[in-house]
């Protein structure tokens, strides 16, 4: 019997965590396990992926992994990993570590390029109960994620003078700006800004900025503005909460979603992923920090509450809505009540200990 | 072209500076006054446009109170367009830069058109200016979500995403090159551990994203590894911008002297000005080949609030403070710096950004009543 109230007094008593009521008509057959491909990555990636398979167990949520090992020093994306993705459409991942001036092209970026996952998308917001410096942010940063900047176009012209292509393409400046304000439309979002240094890069992001005008013009109750670089970053620190959804091309995407991520509390619970037309990956949104160091790792510190997150927005997009709903709430609660948090929170505990809590807090 | 080549040389080896076609940088000196002689110094002043002239007038009164042996030689953006520098700005404040070797410049509006160059770039390329330095430090008594704000950052201002080369393909796909040098890099490094060295600071931290960008950014971080390598005593790292910008935000006392490219510097020196409160507060300096400095507020010309003597000059002070401190004027700038700081710890004489009401000649009277 107690069993049964227990969750209703909850409930009653924690208003501000209200579970909705399932209201969504599945389709017969909708509750048949999906499988999704996971890759645990390198440094506290594995112990992180851990974390998410042990809460989805607890709570019997219709998804299975196919887990596949894949190291950031490794060549290339082994073909298995990828024809897995394709079959599968959702993959859950952790940190790949990119080598410093390896000679190794970032994997993260070749799975971005061989899916075609065109944007990228963090969702930076306050966690009620977590202090930080600012309130009132709840920032969604969509990146362009296949061009810009990081097109790895460099050659070295003299000894001594190396040039780096910036490609901007009018093709994928217009589909990051559809989705971005799709993503608005479809979220109920009121305001979308693009940011730019069209001031100086007169042509390229000239580019960039003509494609989000064109899309805007078709979105008339969505509020459009444009703001420079480096003027964001500076309302950023100074207002953030005039910043609703960003579109961003590649570079300034990056740092952009740290920064957000940074004023928010911390990269270490800021959920997000990569999404293409045919595919999906979600993973640590702001990408700073996602394969921790050697003491995380030693110290099964990692903090999980990110890939946690971001796996909730992956149930969601598999359209399981109330396995979302559950694994966010006992999330958010455990993050208020402040006994179980990891060093980047202000607490001291480990990782398992964490998902323990999490897993008591499961309804 | 060939007597300017020959007049230059002459006057930098009556001043003990070497300059050739290819410095050398154990040779290279970035002080200006070196063999000047103990005396009123020439400092070359842009009043500039806006609220430019009155800023600029607080600190002629200012410098004068504290006693500073600066001369000033005011010049004024022209009304047309001179042929030998193809911009607004003339030959002869250009000349008067290079002779003094040092400047101060206040908000200078573009006018919008063509068939000119910005008076930014006019002011970069005839100069040579290839550092830009910004002090970061928060103001105490001016409460931002940041108190414990004080670095640095320099930032490569010569080459890099800003060189200005693009071009369409095709239609709708548009190149534009990023361009990092050696020469450049090395010049900016050393400026940079010079600075930490000259300033007893502890720690550089070189700023990339060398994972990605590896044969650019790889190239900037060599170079300032290998100058790091003549500076043992100063601590040398490498932080990734995405991993710098998080932690610039959650923690900027992790951080001393920052040098980076050109445009990642360009959005983490205004990230750090948002941290302090604004570019209406934020010194800044521009570094040229030959030791020459120019330091300059970084702030618009405001129009509107042009000629009401509602302005904060507390950047355009700032930047001369810094310049002083290129001068080597050290005791001069920390009295200036110092009641600059306490008259806006005080809190009784703010101009309107700060949240106060004074006007500009309060202001300036307050800071002269602290000297």
């Amino acid at each position: 019997m107690s069993r049964r109230t227990l969750p209703i007094l909850r409930n009653l008593l924690s208003a501000r965590f209200p579970t909705r009521s399932i209201t969504y008509m599945p389709s017969p057959g909708d509750g048949s396990p999906r499988p999704v491909t996971l890759i645990p990555g390198d440094g506290v990636g594995p112990l992180v992926t851990d974390a998410v398979e042990q809460v989805m167990e607890a709570m019997h949520a219709p998804v299975y992994f196919e887990k596949y090992d894949v190291r950031g020093d490794m060549k290339n994306v082994p073909p298995e990993v990828l024809e897995s993705i394709k079959k599968n459409k959702v993959c859950l991942k952790g940190g790949l570590r990119t080598p410093v001036g390896g000679g190794v092209s970032s994997l993260n970026m070749i799975l971005r390029k061989e899916l075609d996952l065109y944007a990228s998308l963090v969702h930076c917001f306050n966690l009620p109960g977590l202090p930080t410096r600012h309130d009132n942010v709840d920032i969604v940063v969509i990146r362009e994620n296949t061009e810009g900047e990081y097109a790895g176009l460099e050659h070295e012209v003299i000894p001594g003078v190396v040039e780096s292509l910036k490609v901007i393409t009018k093709f994928c400046s217009e589909r990051i700006a559809k989705y971005a304000f799709e993503y608005a439309y479809l979220n109920n979002r009121k305001k979308v800004t693009a940011v730019h240094k069209a001031n100086i890069m007169k042509l390229a992001d000239g580019l960039f900025l003509e494609s989000c005008r064109e899309v805007a013009s078709k979105y008339p109750s969505i509020q459009y503005n444009e703001m420079i670089v480096d003027n964001c970053s500076m309302q950023l620190v100074s207002k953030p909460e005039q910043f609703d959804v960003m579109v961003t091309p590649n570079l300034y995407g990056n740092l952009v979603a740290n920064t957000a991520a940074g004023i928010a509390g911390g990269t270490g619970f800021m959920p997000g992923g990569n999404v293409g037309a045919d595919h999906a990956i979600f993973e640590q949104g702001a990408s700073a920090g996602n394969v921790g160091n050697d003491k995380l790792l030693v110290q099964k510190k990692a903090n999980p509450v990110a890939l946690l997150l971001s796996s909730a927005m992956m149930l969601r997009h598999l359209q399981f809505p109330s396995f979302a709903d559950r694994l966010e709430t006992a999330v958010k609660r455990v993050i208020e009540e402040g006994k179980y948090r990891t060093k980047d929170l202000g607490g001291n505990c480990t990782t398992q200990e964490v998902v323990d809590a999490i897993l008591a807090n499961l309804e | 072209m060939a007597s300017q080549i020959v007049r230059r040389l002459a006057r930098s080896r009556a001043s003990g500076i070497f300059s050739s076609a290819r410095p050398t940088f154990s040779d290279r000196s970035f002080s200006s006054t070196e063999g000047a002689e103990s005396g009123l110094i020439r400092a070359t002043l842009f009043p500039g446009d806006g609220i430019g002239p009155e800023i600029a007038g607080s600190v002629k009164q200012i410098f004068k109170v504290a006693d500073c042996p600066i001369e000033w030689e005011e010049h004024f953006v022209g009304t047309e367009i001179d042929p030998r520098t193809q911009s607004f700005l003339t030959w002869e404040s250009l000349e008067s830069v290079r002779r003094n070797k040092v400047g101060l410049k206040g908000p200078m509006a573009t006018p919008i058109g063509k068939g000119h160059r910005s008076l930014n770039l006019t002011l970069r390329k005839e100069l040579n200016l290839y550092a830009n330095v910004r002090p970061c430090y928060s103001l105490p008594g001016y409460k931002t979500k940041y108190d414990d704000v004080d670095l640095i950052t320099i930032r490569e201002n010569t080459e890099g995403e800003y060189s200005g080369l693009e071009h369409q393909v095709v239609r709708g796909v548009v190149e534009s090159l990023k361009i990092i040098t050696r020469q450049a890099s090395l010049r900016v490094a050393e400026y940079a551990f010079y600075y930490a060295k000259a300033h007893g600071r502890q720690r550089v931290s070189a700023i990339h994203k060398a994972n990605i960008m590896q044969k650019t950014d790889g190239l900037f971080l060599k170079c300032c590894r290998e100058v790091a390598e003549k500076y043992p005593e100063i601590t040398y790292e490498e932080v990734v911008i995405d991993n710098c910008c998080m932690m610039l935000v959650k923690n900027p006392a992790l951080f001393d002297v920052l040098v980076m490219p050109n445009l990642y510097g360009d959005i983490i020196s205004d990230l750090c000005a948002g941290l302090i409160g604004g570019l209406g507060l934020t010194p800044s300096c521009n570094i040229g080949e030959g030791g020459i400095a120019l330091a300059e507020a970084v702030h618009g010309s405001a129009p509107d609030i042009a000629g009401k003597n509602l302005a904060n000059p507390t950047a355009l002070l700032l930047s001369s403070v810094t310049m002083l401190r290129h001068l080597e004027l050290h005791d001069k700038a920390d009295r200036i710096q110092d009641a600059v700081l306490k008259t806006i710890a005080e809190g009784k004489y703010r101009t309107g950004d700060l949240g106060g009401k004074s006007t500009t000649t309060e202001f300036t009277n307050a800071i002269c009543d602290h000297l």
